[in-house]
């Protein structure tokens, strides 16, 4: 267990909002901060290498990240992570509508 | 002059109606963009003309004609919209008829055409983003839309045209075209293209940015959802916005939902390519402008790209969903018992092994493969999901789901299943030299 008051079970939902999109067999994400404050911290925690090694059966392939530092936001640019897309993809989700809240389900980290 | 106001009464092929006309009505629109085509929407439209030649349009365009010509007539409103799908002109057909019917004489209707490319596109064609052309699909060709840009747009504006409709008019240019056409843009202009295509790209997803799919109770709490409106831009000549919607309409306009929209499929944010524009979102500023009012400016761009992207349909087969659900204690193992039958019945029995996937919904199902999972869960489907070029396998499957409620582990209930077709796109490029849009008017 971790000591009260040290917050290490929040996670990205807590400081950020998100919507996922697609095109083809890319997903992408994007993140913002609600509060300028936390912008840092969410950068630090949410790297490209990160979202990939998080879901490395998903994200088959290289994962790019765009800063949009005047309004606190991240774009993630996840390529061949739709399970082939909406037109091969067997999943319910077939767009990966929902990839927003894998992103928002990661854990905040400390740094 | 006064800001430009332009509002959306659709931002996809099922949007909402009601809103739509209580925003013609009360929000003094100068244009009312519908936008209603994705890539797979314009397939399954070729799919339906191919089975009657007078169909191939969206399916609600009557009763969307029906409920906003006449509001549109009375408040002064041009509507464009790319309803038409893989058939504009049966579509344009059909909206005079209505206007004949609702007896607004007069009434002037352009369709837009020249966006079926299928006669230019050979079969060795490479695709634009992946290795392959289109031949090694193996599947047969329903159509082939190429984008249209605001240029094939703007000269029905300027005939005058109360209604437009076309095709594969691409989202953005939709709203542009009227900008330019007010405000004496010239096509050159990349900053005014660039801002004119933000105002398109903010809005092309309707209650996308004023409160709609946004909601997360607790962190990002919308009011009145149920009533949400559509949204308005309020646009100058120099291309700042203001992004609102109207007085006693559920939803919200903040900085957090257009930021929300403006990064929406979009990858690099200074590289957003559309046919009339390489736009560049990358500094724009968002500003609160009042309650529900956010002001948007600084989009920009660089030269159009020199090809078009055309997006190819194929029929893709069928695609079969079937389930079963379990409660209670050990409702999880049930189901995973289940799921190891129904394996085992369609391979031995039926010879069915691939394009089959199999879920818990409950436990583990849109994040399956990510590895996120429940470990709790009492109440449980097993899902099952097969494609295939033949029905029959299909058919078989559903069979399968079925039979559990008989010879399926024990208090299995609640069977359903559901056979759909099946289309799958590509995408390659023209030169856009080779395409040539054209526009007829008719009047009512």
């Amino acid at each position: 267990m971790n000591a009260p008051g040290r917050n290490s079970r929040r996670i990205i939902r807590d400081i950020a909002h998100a919507r996922a999109g697609d095109k083809g067999n890319t997903s992408n994400v994007n993140v913002w901060a609600y509060d300028a404050a936390d912008f840092e911290l969410l950068k630090r925690n949410l790297t490209a290498e990160r979202i990939k090694q998080a879901f490395p059966d998903l994200i088959r392939g290289r994962v790019e990240r765009y800063v949009i530092e005047h309004l606190q936001g991240l774009n993630f640019v996840m390529h061949d992570a739709l399970e082939g897309g909406v037109n091969r993809s067997l999943n319910l989700d077939s767009h990966g509508k929902s990839w927003s809240y894998l992103i928002l389900g990661l854990e905040i980290e400390e740094l | 002059m006064p800001a430009f106001r332009i509002g959306t009464g659709a931002g996809f092929s099922a949007d909402r109606l009601d809103p739509a006309v209580d925003l013609v009505k009360r929000g003094k629109l100068d244009v009312l963009v519908l936008e209603c085509l994705g890539e797979r929407t314009v397939a399954f439209s070729h799919r339906d003309r191919m089975a009657d030649p007078q169909k191939g349009y969206n399916s609600h365009l009557r009763r969307r004609m029906q409920a906003l010509l006449p509001a549109c007539r009375a408040a002064g409103t041009t509507m464009i919209s790319n309803m038409g799908a893989a058939n504009p002109r049966a579509a344009a057909a059909r909206t005079l008829e209505i206007a004949r019917e609702l007896g607004l004489t007069g009434l002037k209707v352009a369709c837009i055409e020249g966006d079926d490319v299928s006669a230019l596109v050979p079969a060795n064609q490479p695709f634009m983003d992946e290795p392959g052309t289109l031949a090694d699909v193996g599947m047969p060709v329903v159509g082939m839309n190429a984008y249209l840009g605001a240029d094939a747009i703007v000269p029905a504006l300027q005939a005058g045209a109360d209604v437009i409709i076309g095709g594969r008019l691409a989202d953005p240019s939709m709203f542009l075209a009227p900008l330019a056409h007010r405000f004496g843009w010239d096509a050159t202009d990349m900053a005014r293209m660039g801002a004119g295509t933000l105002v398109g790209h903010l809005l092309e997803c309707g209650m996308q940015i004023t409160g709609g799919y946004f909601a997360d109770p607790g962190v990002k709490d919308v009011a009145n959802l149920a009533q949400c409106g559509y949204p308005i831009a309020e646009v100058q000549a120099d291309g700042v916005a203001i992004i609102t919607k109207l007085d006693g309409t559920g939803g919200c306009v903040t900085p957090a939902t257009v930021k929300e929209q403006l990064l929406y499929e979009v990858h690099d944010p200074a590289r957003y390519l559309t046919p009339d524009v390489t736009a560049d979102f990358s500094r724009v500023q968002i500003a609160v402008a009042g309650p529900d009012r956010v002001q948007v400016s600084q989009a920009s761009g660089t030269a159009r790209p020199q090809t078009l992207k055309v997006t190819v349909g194929f029929d893709g087969g069928f695609q079969g969903e079937a389930g079963v659900s379990y409660a209670g204690p050990a409702a999880q193992e049930r189901g995973r018992l289940a799921a190891e039958v129904v394996r085992e019945r369609l391979s031995k029995a039926h010879g069915i092994a691939s394009d089959l996937r199999i879920d818990l919904i409950g436990v583990s199902s849109l994040f399956a493969t990510a590895g996120v999972s429940a470990y709790d869960a009492q109440d449980v489907r097993l899902h099952v999901t097969l494609r295939s070029r033949a029905k029959e396998d299909a058919e078989l499957m559903l069979w399968e789901i079925e039979s559990l409620l008989c010879c399926g582990p024990a208090g299995g209930g609640g069977f359903r299943g559901s056979i759909v077709p099946c289309v799958m796109t590509k995408s390659v490029l023209i030169e856009r030299e080779r395409v040539k849009p054209t526009f007829t008017m008719a009047v009512a």
